[in-house]
């Protein structure tokens, strides 16, 4: 069953009289489970696609369908809601608040839920033993490297255990090495049967995943270009020994 | 989002920017101090105007006077009797909302003298032992005369403190207080006994006065003439003490005595003959005028004034055969003079506090603005992971409400300590009052203030769109 349905989907945006489309008529489904990356070149209209299939934005025309919800008709209250509870997101920025502890962002999410404080503390902390910062949770972000600081970002995202994690070039501000240790923890999460979603300009870490959109000048093309799957599993064969 | 997690990050973000609300606090600091202080001193300016009224009586006390008969009653102008007993026993009967009634006949030349020295009391009265009450009297030493010297009509005054120190010295003089009960003085050559002394009566002002120049020993001698400053004002510095030195230099003495041996000859109400003898030459000047000085009466309420005054008015045309001349005095102009000043003084100090409320609050509707902009990307954060329009808003209200709450407690506190700096300053003036209901007012007023500060800041966060305000840098 698709988790996702998106059906000629077009979003339009005006600048100095100029209508531009951003995305024009996609339509495509992602399923339950599902280890995707959305590539496309800067510009292309890939944010603009996962904005809107993270219910940030919603599209110009067209239906969307997430987990048996019509987007299109919900109000922004709504909106907010399906983000608390169906949706995770990772930035390439972290976007952690500098003010809060690492456990503090990493219950933000719960905040807006209203989840009991004890219950609270307990699910941020088991999020933070997926993503291994568990000893690190009263520590502020800045005093964390990168690579920590994306963690917690992915903490925070699993922390209402989401239908769905949109990760925006997640390892676009890391070090190569940083890097892959993300997509691996990306990689171990999806084996755990959740649904992630990488957007990304570089087709080296689309090619880490299954299944790739490519989107170009707003419209879609998906492939599954098992050959270059192949050449990936091979640069990244210090993490895939298989 | 859980409430208490609302004002506990409102703290928060206060805290993280300790010098900066502090700032903002000042202004509602000192708007919510100095409205409770000038309430404060508002509330001591009332009091100081309040004390010579209450001390003359109070205003449930009325006093009749004669007035000429009108126009259209001249024709019977010879049996215009005036306010005799007559009128005194037919209130005491007729009258239930008049409280206590209190007849005065006054004697204008009055001297007091005793061993060589002499005084003139401005108000030598003989009544009725009601007066004590009437006129707001506290005995200091021996006791006020009562029914019995009255109808003995005994050769016994009560006097205040303004004739002690004419006749035996004042305690500043001689350095000791002064009891003069017992002692024997002569009025108008007649031997009376003291049997009493009223307190000595002050404004709050003079008062403290008096007590400062204690504290600061005894003042040096001066020679040469001494120096008087004006009528009306004797020692006093308040506009008012004219009231206290008129009680002060009260000398009372039982109504009957006053009748026997000073108005002789005239009708004593003791009994038919008494006082008017075949020695008595008849005369005009000799005939019986058993007209009284004045009547005082209290009303019973307050609030039945009106219906009082009409009661008073019908018992005595009643007993003045229809002809209306006499008139009322009663202190509610004074008494409306001094809510006009206060309420007056009180509008215009609270307009400039309030003012000055709303300077601090402006500075933190300011400061919510620039730290809005501050913090867009966290608020993009925040609505990404899900917070609604309203958690944002009542996150950023939140935050300028404890503001203003932590501003308005302390500034609670600011003004307890501007109080005192205020006495401090002049010790002599009213002691301002802080009253609970200023406290309260001011401190809602400061809350009001912080919402409304943080309504526009609050609306314009919760408005941002996420994808923008994650994109801002």
């Amino acid at each position: 069953m698709a988790l996702i349905e998106l059906r000629n989907v077009c979003k339009i945006y005006h600048l100095a009289g100029e209508e531009i489309r951003a995305l024009d008529d996609v339509s495509l489904d992602i399923d339950v489970g599902e280890f995707i990356s959305i590539i496309g070149p800067s510009g292309s209209g890939k944010t603009t696609l996962m904005h809107v299939l993270g219910c940030l934005d919603s599209p110009s025309s067209g239906t969307m369908k997430l987990d048996g919800t019509m987007i299109e008709n919900a109000s922004q209250r709504e909106l907010a809601r399906i983000r608390n509870r169906k949706i995770g997101f990772v930035f390439q920025s972290f976007n952690l608040l500098p003010k809060l502890s690492v456990l503090q962002n990493v219950e933000l999410p719960m905040n807006y839920s209203g989840v009991s404080g004890r219950e609270r503390r307990e699910r941020a902390m088991h999020a933070l033993k997926m993503v291994d910062m568990e000893n690190r949770a009263k520590h502020r972000p800045l005093q964390l490297s990168g690579g920590q600081q994306q963690r917690t970002a992915i903490a925070r995202a699993l922390v209402n255990s989401p239908k769905i994690v949109f990760a925006d070039e997640p390892t676009g501000n890391l070090d190569s090495h940083t890097g892959e240790t993300i997509l691996q923890l990306f990689h171990q999460l999806s084996q755990e049967g959740r649904t992630i979603a990488l957007v990304t300009h570089d087709p080296e870490i689309a090619a880490f995943t299954p299944r790739r959109i490519e989107i170009r000048d707003g419209k879609s093309a998906t492939t599954a270009d098992p050959k270059l799957a192949g050449t990936t599993a091979r640069r990244f064969s210090l993490l895939n020994p298989s | 989002m859980n409430f208490w997690n609302t004002i506990s990050i409102g703290f928060k973000e206060i805290w993280a920017n300790k010098f900066r609300s502090a700032l903002t606090m000042l202004g509602i600091i000192l708007g919510v101090g100095s409205l409770v202080a000038q309430s404060a001193l508002v509330k001591g300016l009332e009091n100081g105007m309040k004390e010579a009224l209450i001390a003359i009586g109070g205003l449930e006390k009325v006093n009749i006077t004669d007035q000429s008969v009108p126009v259209w009653q001249q024709h019977r102008k010879d049996q215009s009797v005036g306010n005799t007993m007559n009128d005194v026993y037919a209130l005491q009967r007729s009258a239930p909302l008049v409280r206590l009634v209190v007849p005065e006949m006054r004697t204008l030349t009055a001297t007091i003298t005793r061993g060589g020295k002499a005084f003139n009391p401005w108000h030598f009265v003989g009544t009725w032992p009601g007066a004590l009450e009437m006129n707001q009297h506290i005995i200091e030493y021996g006791r006020m005369f009562n029914e019995v010297d009255d109808e003995e009509a005994r050769s016994v005054c009560v006097i205040g403190t303004g004739t002690r120190d004419a006749l035996f010295g004042s305690p500043e003089e001689i350095g000791r207080e002064v009891n003069p009960v017992g002692e024997f003085v002569n009025i108008n050559n007649q031997r009376f006994r003291i049997i009493g002394m009223f307190e000595h009566y002050e404004s709050e002002l003079d008062r403290k006065a008096r007590e400062q120049a204690l504290e600061k020993g005894p003042a040096a001698v001066q020679g040469g003439p001494e120096r008087k400053r004006g009528m009306g004002s004797g020692k006093s510095k308040s506009g008012a003490g004219i009231a206290f030195e008129w009680k002060n230099n009260t000398v009372y003495v039982p109504l009957n005595t006053m009748w026997l041996k000073f108005r002789a000859g005239a009708a004593a109400p003791i009994g038919p003959g008494s006082g008017s003898g075949a020695g008595v030459t008849a005369g005009a000047d000799s005939a019986p005028d058993p007209r009284l000085s004045s009547v005082y009466f209290k009303v019973r309420d307050l609030d039945q004034m009106n219906d009082a005054l009409q009661q008073v008015k019908n018992v005595m045309t009643h007993s003045h055969r229809g002809i209306e001349d006499f008139a009322f005095n009663t202190q509610e102009n004074w008494s409306e003079n001094i809510t006009a000043a206060v309420r007056n003084a009180r509008l215009s100090g609270s307009i400039i506090a309030a003012i000055s409320l709303l300077v601090g609050g402006v500075g933190i509707m300011n400061i919510m603005l620039a730290s809005i902009t501050e913090r867009v990307r966290e608020i993009g954060v925040r609505k990404a992971v899900g917070a609604t329009f309203l958690d944002i808003f009542i996150q950023i209200l939140v935050e300028s409400v404890v503001i203003a709450v932590i501003g308005g407690l302390a500034g609670l506190l600011a003004s307890q300590g501007l109080v005192r700096l205020l006495t401090l300053i002049s010790p002599a003036d009213n002691t301002p009052i802080i009253t609970v209901d200023a406290m309260l007012l001011a401190f809602s007023f400061s809350v009001g203030v912080g919402i409304l500060a943080g309504i526009f800041p609050g609306i314009k966060a919760a408005r941002l769109h996420p994808i923008q305000a994650l994109r801002y840098e």
